[in-house]
Protein backbone atom coordinates (compact mmCIF):
# COMPACT_ATOMS: atom_id res chain seq x y z
CA UNK A 1 0.00 0.00 0.00
CA UNK A 2 1.24 3.45 -0.88
CA UNK A 3 2.66 5.54 1.94
CA UNK A 4 0.31 8.48 1.39
CA UNK A 5 -2.71 6.18 1.55
CA UNK A 6 -1.52 4.77 4.89
CA UNK A 7 -1.01 8.32 6.12
CA UNK A 8 -4.52 9.39 5.13
CA UNK A 9 -6.09 6.27 6.71
CA UNK A 10 -4.16 6.75 9.97
CA UNK A 11 -5.11 10.42 10.06
CA UNK A 12 -8.78 9.60 9.54
CA UNK A 13 -8.75 6.99 12.32
CA UNK A 14 -7.03 9.38 14.75
CA UNK A 15 -9.34 12.30 13.92
CA UNK A 16 -12.39 10.03 14.20
CA UNK A 17 -11.17 8.75 17.58
CA UNK A 18 -10.70 12.33 18.81
CA UNK A 19 -14.27 13.25 17.81
CA UNK A 20 -15.67 10.14 19.49
CA UNK A 21 -13.89 11.12 22.74
CA UNK A 22 -15.04 14.74 22.48
CA UNK A 23 -18.66 13.67 22.02
CA UNK A 24 -18.57 11.49 25.10
CA UNK A 25 -16.69 14.08 27.17
CA UNK A 26 -19.44 16.54 26.28
CA UNK A 27 -22.02 14.01 27.38
CA UNK A 28 -20.35 13.88 30.80
CA UNK A 29 -19.28 17.50 31.19
CA UNK A 30 -22.23 19.63 30.06
CA UNK A 31 -24.68 20.66 32.76
CA UNK A 32 -28.20 19.74 31.57
CA UNK A 33 -29.83 17.34 29.13
CA UNK A 34 -30.61 19.85 26.39
CA UNK A 35 -26.98 20.93 26.08
CA UNK A 36 -25.77 17.34 26.46
CA UNK A 37 -27.90 16.48 23.46
CA UNK A 38 -25.62 18.59 21.24
CA UNK A 39 -22.46 16.62 21.99
CA UNK A 40 -23.24 13.07 20.79
CA UNK A 41 -25.46 13.98 17.83
CA UNK A 42 -22.71 16.08 16.28
CA UNK A 43 -19.34 14.85 17.42
CA UNK A 44 -20.08 11.14 17.26
CA UNK A 45 -21.49 11.06 13.74
CA UNK A 46 -18.25 12.55 12.40
CA UNK A 47 -16.24 10.18 14.60
CA UNK A 48 -17.94 7.13 13.12
CA UNK A 49 -17.84 8.79 9.70
CA UNK A 50 -14.04 9.09 9.94
CA UNK A 51 -13.69 5.41 10.87
CA UNK A 52 -15.98 4.38 8.01
CA UNK A 53 -14.10 6.41 5.38
CA UNK A 54 -10.84 4.96 6.74
CA UNK A 55 -12.24 1.44 6.38
CA UNK A 56 -13.38 2.22 2.83
CA UNK A 57 -9.91 3.46 1.82
CA UNK A 58 -8.17 0.59 3.62
CA UNK A 59 -10.05 -2.17 1.78
CA UNK A 60 -9.53 -0.26 -1.45
CA UNK A 61 -5.81 -0.24 -0.65
CA UNK A 62 -5.38 -3.94 0.19
CA UNK A 63 -7.90 -5.53 -2.21
CA UNK A 64 -7.72 -3.08 -5.09
CA UNK A 65 -11.50 -2.90 -5.47
CA UNK A 66 -13.72 -0.22 -4.05
CA UNK A 67 -15.68 -1.23 -0.98
CA UNK A 68 -18.65 1.10 -0.95
CA UNK A 69 -21.09 -0.47 1.45
CA UNK A 70 -19.66 1.67 4.26
CA UNK A 71 -21.59 4.50 2.60
CA UNK A 72 -24.76 2.75 3.79
CA UNK A 73 -23.91 3.07 7.49
CA UNK A 74 -22.75 6.67 7.06
CA UNK A 75 -25.97 7.63 5.26
CA UNK A 76 -28.07 5.76 7.84
CA UNK A 77 -26.37 7.51 10.75
CA UNK A 78 -26.71 10.94 9.11
CA UNK A 79 -30.42 10.35 8.52
CA UNK A 80 -31.19 8.97 11.97
CA UNK A 81 -29.12 11.28 14.21
CA UNK A 82 -31.50 14.31 13.87
CA UNK A 83 -34.57 12.09 14.35
CA UNK A 84 -33.12 10.63 17.55
CA UNK A 85 -32.19 14.10 18.84
CA UNK A 86 -35.68 15.45 18.10
CA UNK A 87 -37.32 12.49 19.82
CA UNK A 88 -35.13 12.71 22.92
CA UNK A 89 -35.77 16.48 23.21
CA UNK A 90 -39.51 16.00 22.79
CA UNK A 91 -39.67 13.16 25.33
CA UNK A 92 -37.63 15.27 27.77
CA UNK A 93 -40.03 18.21 27.44
CA UNK A 94 -42.95 15.82 27.85
CA UNK A 95 -41.48 14.39 31.05
CA UNK A 96 -40.65 17.79 32.55
CA UNK A 97 -43.73 20.02 32.34
CA UNK A 98 -41.98 22.49 34.69
CA UNK A 99 -39.83 23.53 31.68
CA UNK A 100 -42.86 25.02 29.95
CA UNK A 101 -42.45 28.61 31.30
CA UNK A 102 -38.81 28.66 30.08
CA UNK A 103 -39.79 28.16 26.44
CA UNK A 104 -40.16 31.22 24.21
CA UNK A 105 -43.59 32.08 22.78
CA UNK A 106 -44.43 30.41 19.47
CA UNK A 107 -45.42 33.65 17.77
CA UNK A 108 -48.63 31.86 16.80
CA UNK A 109 -52.05 31.62 18.45
CA UNK A 110 -51.24 28.06 19.57
CA UNK A 111 -48.65 26.71 22.01
CA UNK A 112 -45.92 24.06 21.49
CA UNK A 113 -47.27 20.73 20.32
CA UNK A 114 -45.82 18.73 23.23
CA UNK A 115 -48.07 20.63 25.64
CA UNK A 116 -50.95 21.88 23.46
CA UNK A 117 -53.32 19.94 21.24
CA UNK A 118 -53.38 20.84 17.55
CA UNK A 119 -56.06 23.44 16.74
CA UNK A 120 -58.30 21.22 14.66
CA UNK A 121 -57.33 17.70 13.70
CA UNK A 122 -59.49 17.80 10.56
CA UNK A 123 -57.77 20.96 9.33
CA UNK A 124 -54.99 18.88 7.84
CA UNK A 125 -51.78 20.91 7.85
CA UNK A 126 -50.73 20.71 11.51
CA UNK A 127 -51.94 17.14 11.92
CA UNK A 128 -50.00 16.07 8.87
CA UNK A 129 -46.82 17.71 10.10
CA UNK A 130 -47.11 16.02 13.46
CA UNK A 131 -47.74 12.65 11.87
CA UNK A 132 -44.65 13.22 9.73
CA UNK A 133 -42.56 13.99 12.81
CA UNK A 134 -43.69 10.97 14.76
CA UNK A 135 -43.71 8.21 12.17
CA UNK B 1 1.61 3.18 11.02
CA UNK B 2 -1.98 2.08 10.68
CA UNK B 3 -1.33 -0.24 13.63
CA UNK B 4 -0.49 2.69 15.92
CA UNK B 5 -3.49 4.65 14.65
CA UNK B 6 -5.71 1.64 15.33
CA UNK B 7 -4.36 1.32 18.87
CA UNK B 8 -5.18 4.95 19.47
CA UNK B 9 -8.62 4.45 17.90
CA UNK B 10 -9.39 1.48 20.17
CA UNK B 11 -8.23 3.44 23.19
CA UNK B 12 -10.38 6.45 22.22
CA UNK B 13 -13.53 4.43 21.64
CA UNK B 14 -13.10 2.42 24.85
CA UNK B 15 -12.58 5.60 26.86
CA UNK B 16 -15.69 7.05 25.23
CA UNK B 17 -17.66 3.92 26.15
CA UNK B 18 -16.52 4.20 29.78
CA UNK B 19 -17.63 7.86 29.87
CA UNK B 20 -21.01 6.88 28.41
CA UNK B 21 -21.33 4.15 31.01
CA UNK B 22 -20.69 6.73 33.72
CA UNK B 23 -23.51 8.88 32.31
CA UNK B 24 -25.75 5.82 32.06
CA UNK B 25 -25.26 5.00 35.75
CA UNK B 26 -25.23 8.61 36.95
CA UNK B 27 -27.83 10.19 34.66
CA UNK B 28 -30.22 12.28 36.74
CA UNK B 29 -33.13 11.93 34.32
CA UNK B 30 -34.48 9.02 32.31
CA UNK B 31 -33.74 10.71 28.99
CA UNK B 32 -30.07 11.11 29.98
CA UNK B 33 -29.87 7.33 30.21
CA UNK B 34 -31.59 6.88 26.85
CA UNK B 35 -29.14 9.34 25.29
CA UNK B 36 -26.20 7.53 26.90
CA UNK B 37 -27.33 4.17 25.49
CA UNK B 38 -27.82 5.72 22.06
CA UNK B 39 -24.30 7.16 22.12
CA UNK B 40 -22.92 3.81 23.32
CA UNK B 41 -24.51 2.13 20.31
CA UNK B 42 -22.85 4.59 17.92
CA UNK B 43 -19.49 4.13 19.65
CA UNK B 44 -19.87 0.34 19.48
CA UNK B 45 -20.34 0.69 15.70
CA UNK B 46 -17.04 2.59 15.54
CA UNK B 47 -15.37 -0.18 17.59
CA UNK B 48 -16.65 -2.89 15.23
CA UNK B 49 -15.47 -0.97 12.14
CA UNK B 50 -12.00 -0.51 13.64
CA UNK B 51 -11.88 -4.22 14.56
CA UNK B 52 -12.80 -5.05 10.95
CA UNK B 53 -9.84 -2.96 9.73
CA UNK B 54 -7.50 -4.69 12.19
CA UNK B 55 -8.65 -8.18 11.19
CA UNK B 56 -8.62 -7.22 7.49
CA UNK B 57 -12.11 -8.59 6.93
CA UNK B 58 -15.42 -7.06 5.86
CA UNK B 59 -17.35 -9.80 7.68
CA UNK B 60 -18.18 -7.55 10.61
CA UNK B 61 -19.81 -4.94 8.42
CA UNK B 62 -23.25 -6.55 8.67
CA UNK B 63 -22.96 -6.59 12.47
CA UNK B 64 -22.26 -2.85 12.42
CA UNK B 65 -25.23 -2.19 10.14
CA UNK B 66 -27.56 -4.25 12.35
CA UNK B 67 -26.30 -2.47 15.45
CA UNK B 68 -26.96 0.91 13.82
CA UNK B 69 -30.52 -0.12 13.03
CA UNK B 70 -31.22 -1.62 16.46
CA UNK B 71 -29.77 1.43 18.20
CA UNK B 72 -32.01 3.78 16.25
CA UNK B 73 -35.15 1.64 16.56
CA UNK B 74 -34.72 1.06 20.31
CA UNK B 75 -34.14 4.76 21.03
CA UNK B 76 -37.16 5.80 18.98
CA UNK B 77 -39.33 3.08 20.52
CA UNK B 78 -38.36 4.15 24.02
CA UNK B 79 -39.00 7.85 23.31
CA UNK B 80 -42.32 7.00 21.75
CA UNK B 81 -43.21 4.93 24.79
CA UNK B 82 -42.43 7.92 27.01
CA UNK B 83 -44.41 10.29 24.78
CA UNK B 84 -47.47 8.15 24.12
CA UNK B 85 -47.40 5.35 26.68
CA UNK B 86 -47.54 2.91 23.78
CA UNK B 87 -45.12 1.90 21.03
CA UNK B 88 -47.49 0.76 18.29
CA UNK B 89 -50.95 2.25 18.24
CA UNK C 1 -55.98 9.38 -0.80
CA UNK C 2 -56.43 10.16 -4.44
CA UNK C 3 -59.83 10.39 -6.01
CA UNK C 4 -61.10 6.89 -6.70
CA UNK C 5 -62.60 7.88 -10.06
CA UNK C 6 -59.23 9.20 -11.26
CA UNK C 7 -58.04 6.75 -13.88
CA UNK C 8 -54.43 5.84 -13.28
CA UNK C 9 -52.09 5.56 -16.21
CA UNK C 10 -49.86 2.55 -16.78
CA UNK C 11 -46.84 4.25 -15.21
CA UNK C 12 -48.78 5.46 -12.19
CA UNK C 13 -50.04 1.94 -11.66
CA UNK C 14 -46.81 -0.04 -11.98
CA UNK C 15 -44.08 2.52 -11.27
CA UNK C 16 -45.63 4.92 -8.74
CA UNK C 17 -42.34 6.28 -7.38
CA UNK C 18 -39.44 6.20 -9.89
CA UNK C 19 -37.11 7.93 -7.43
CA UNK C 20 -37.86 5.36 -4.73
CA UNK C 21 -37.25 2.53 -7.21
CA UNK C 22 -33.88 4.07 -8.05
CA UNK C 23 -33.00 4.44 -4.36
CA UNK C 24 -33.94 0.84 -3.59
CA UNK C 25 -31.86 -0.53 -6.48
CA UNK C 26 -28.92 1.58 -5.34
CA UNK C 27 -29.34 0.41 -1.72
CA UNK C 28 -29.44 -3.23 -2.82
CA UNK C 29 -26.29 -2.82 -4.89
CA UNK C 30 -24.51 -1.12 -1.97
CA UNK C 31 -25.57 -3.93 0.36
CA UNK C 32 -24.19 -6.58 -2.01
CA UNK C 33 -20.94 -4.60 -2.34
CA UNK C 34 -20.15 -6.10 -5.75
CA UNK C 35 -21.66 -5.70 -9.17
CA UNK C 36 -23.30 -8.80 -10.68
CA UNK C 37 -26.09 -9.02 -13.23
CA UNK C 38 -28.07 -11.35 -10.95
CA UNK C 39 -27.82 -8.83 -8.13
CA UNK C 40 -28.98 -6.04 -10.41
CA UNK C 41 -32.02 -8.08 -11.53
CA UNK C 42 -32.91 -8.90 -7.93
CA UNK C 43 -32.51 -5.22 -7.02
CA UNK C 44 -34.78 -4.19 -9.90
CA UNK C 45 -37.44 -6.71 -8.82
CA UNK C 46 -37.32 -5.37 -5.25
CA UNK C 47 -37.29 -1.79 -6.53
CA UNK C 48 -40.47 -2.37 -8.55
CA UNK C 49 -42.37 -4.57 -6.09
CA UNK C 50 -41.77 -2.63 -2.84
CA UNK C 51 -43.18 0.75 -4.07
CA UNK C 52 -46.29 -1.05 -5.42
CA UNK C 53 -46.90 -2.94 -2.15
CA UNK C 54 -46.36 0.13 0.03
CA UNK C 55 -48.00 2.66 -2.31
CA UNK C 56 -50.93 3.19 0.05
CA UNK C 57 -48.49 4.68 2.61
CA UNK C 58 -47.38 7.44 0.21
CA UNK C 59 -50.25 8.39 -2.05
CA UNK C 60 -48.39 11.37 -3.49
CA UNK C 61 -44.91 11.89 -4.86
CA UNK C 62 -42.61 14.19 -2.86
CA UNK C 63 -42.96 17.73 -4.22
CA UNK C 64 -39.30 18.16 -5.17
CA UNK C 65 -38.84 20.35 -8.24
CA UNK C 66 -35.17 21.32 -8.51
CA UNK C 67 -32.97 18.22 -8.27
CA UNK C 68 -29.75 20.14 -9.01
CA UNK C 69 -30.46 22.56 -6.18
CA UNK C 70 -31.26 19.61 -3.89
CA UNK C 71 -27.83 18.16 -4.64
CA UNK C 72 -26.02 21.45 -3.98
CA UNK C 73 -28.05 21.81 -0.76
CA UNK C 74 -26.84 18.37 0.36
CA UNK C 75 -23.21 19.33 -0.32
CA UNK C 76 -23.69 22.58 1.62
CA UNK C 77 -25.14 20.64 4.58
CA UNK C 78 -22.30 18.09 4.45
CA UNK C 79 -19.75 20.90 4.64
CA UNK C 80 -21.69 22.60 7.46
CA UNK C 81 -21.78 19.33 9.42
CA UNK C 82 -17.97 19.18 9.38
CA UNK C 83 -17.73 22.84 10.47
CA UNK C 84 -20.38 22.21 13.14
CA UNK C 85 -18.37 19.34 14.56
CA UNK C 86 -15.25 21.48 14.94
CA UNK C 87 -17.21 24.35 16.52
CA UNK C 88 -19.03 22.09 18.99
CA UNK C 89 -15.81 20.24 19.84
CA UNK C 90 -14.11 23.57 20.63
CA UNK C 91 -17.06 24.69 22.75
CA UNK C 92 -17.03 21.44 24.72
CA UNK C 93 -13.27 21.29 25.30
CA UNK C 94 -12.20 24.89 25.84
CA UNK C 95 -15.20 26.70 27.29
CA UNK C 96 -16.31 26.20 30.88
CA UNK C 97 -19.96 25.05 30.78
CA UNK C 98 -21.09 28.10 32.78
CA UNK C 99 -19.89 30.54 30.11
CA UNK C 100 -22.02 28.96 27.36
CA UNK C 101 -25.08 31.02 26.50
CA UNK C 102 -27.60 28.23 25.96
CA UNK C 103 -31.04 29.45 24.99
CA UNK C 104 -34.26 28.51 23.23
CA UNK C 105 -35.20 30.34 20.06
CA UNK C 106 -38.36 30.28 17.96
CA UNK C 107 -37.97 30.00 14.20
CA UNK C 108 -41.12 31.09 12.35
CA UNK C 109 -41.59 28.89 9.28
CA UNK C 110 -42.44 30.05 5.77
CA UNK C 111 -42.33 26.47 4.49
CA UNK C 112 -45.67 24.70 4.19
CA UNK C 113 -45.15 21.10 3.13
CA UNK C 114 -44.40 18.54 5.89
CA UNK C 115 -41.49 17.10 3.90
CA UNK C 116 -39.79 20.48 3.66
CA UNK C 117 -40.28 21.16 7.39
CA UNK C 118 -38.86 17.72 8.23
CA UNK C 119 -35.78 18.37 6.08
CA UNK C 120 -35.31 21.80 7.67
CA UNK C 121 -35.62 20.38 11.20
CA UNK C 122 -33.11 17.62 10.37
CA UNK C 123 -30.68 20.11 8.85
CA UNK C 124 -30.90 22.37 11.90
CA UNK C 125 -30.23 19.41 14.19
CA UNK C 126 -27.10 18.44 12.26
CA UNK C 127 -25.51 21.92 12.04
CA UNK C 128 -23.64 24.30 14.39
CA UNK C 129 -24.78 23.97 17.99
CA UNK C 130 -28.51 23.82 17.30
CA UNK C 131 -31.08 21.07 17.91
CA UNK C 132 -34.70 21.34 16.75
CA UNK C 133 -36.85 20.24 19.67
CA UNK C 134 -40.50 20.88 19.01
CA UNK C 135 -43.06 22.25 16.62
CA UNK C 136 -45.87 24.65 17.46
CA UNK C 137 -49.30 23.00 17.62
CA UNK C 138 -50.33 24.44 14.26
CA UNK C 139 -47.03 23.42 12.65
CA UNK C 140 -45.94 26.94 11.69
CA UNK C 141 -42.95 27.57 13.96
CA UNK C 142 -40.03 25.51 15.18
CA UNK C 143 -38.51 25.41 18.67
CA UNK C 144 -34.71 25.28 18.45
CA UNK C 145 -32.23 24.88 21.30
CA UNK C 146 -28.90 26.67 20.80
CA UNK C 147 -25.76 25.55 22.62
CA UNK C 148 -24.04 28.92 22.35
CA UNK C 149 -25.97 31.86 20.91
CA UNK C 150 -25.04 35.33 22.20
CA UNK C 151 -27.61 36.90 19.86
CA UNK C 152 -30.90 35.08 19.33
CA UNK C 153 -32.05 37.28 16.42
CA UNK C 154 -28.88 36.62 14.48
CA UNK C 155 -29.08 32.85 14.98
CA UNK C 156 -32.67 32.79 13.68
CA UNK C 157 -31.78 34.97 10.71
CA UNK C 158 -28.86 32.70 9.80
CA UNK C 159 -31.03 29.57 9.84
CA UNK C 160 -33.69 31.28 7.73
CA UNK C 161 -31.38 32.70 5.10
CA UNK C 162 -28.94 29.80 4.89
CA UNK C 163 -31.30 26.81 4.87
CA UNK C 164 -34.93 27.84 4.64
CA UNK C 165 -34.46 30.12 1.62
CA UNK C 166 -32.77 27.28 -0.27
CA UNK C 167 -35.40 24.74 0.77
CA UNK C 168 -38.13 27.09 -0.46
CA UNK C 169 -36.65 26.82 -3.95
CA UNK C 170 -36.42 23.02 -3.75
CA UNK C 171 -39.94 22.47 -2.35
CA UNK C 172 -42.11 25.10 -4.04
Amino acid sequence: MAFWLELVISLLIVVGGCFVIVGSVGLVKLPDLMSRLHAPTKATTLGVGGALVASMLYFWGIEGKVSIHEVLITAFLFLTAPVTAHFVAKAYLHQHPEKKPELPPTGRPYGWSTYDAPPDSTAGQAGDVEAEKKD
Amino acid sequence: MIGYALTFGFFAVCLALMLNLWRLVQGPTLMDRVLAVDTMMINAIALIILYGIQQQTTLYFEAALLLAMFGFISTVAYCRFVLRGDVIE
Amino acid sequence: MADKRHKRTFWERWLPHPLMTLTLVLLWMLLLNSFTVGGLVMGLILGVVIPIITSSFWPERPPIRAYGKALSFMLLVAWDVVVANVIVARLILFHPPESLKTRWVTVPLDLKSPEAITVLAGTISMTPGTVSSDLSADGRSLLVHCLDAPDAEEAVMQMKTRYEARLKEIFP
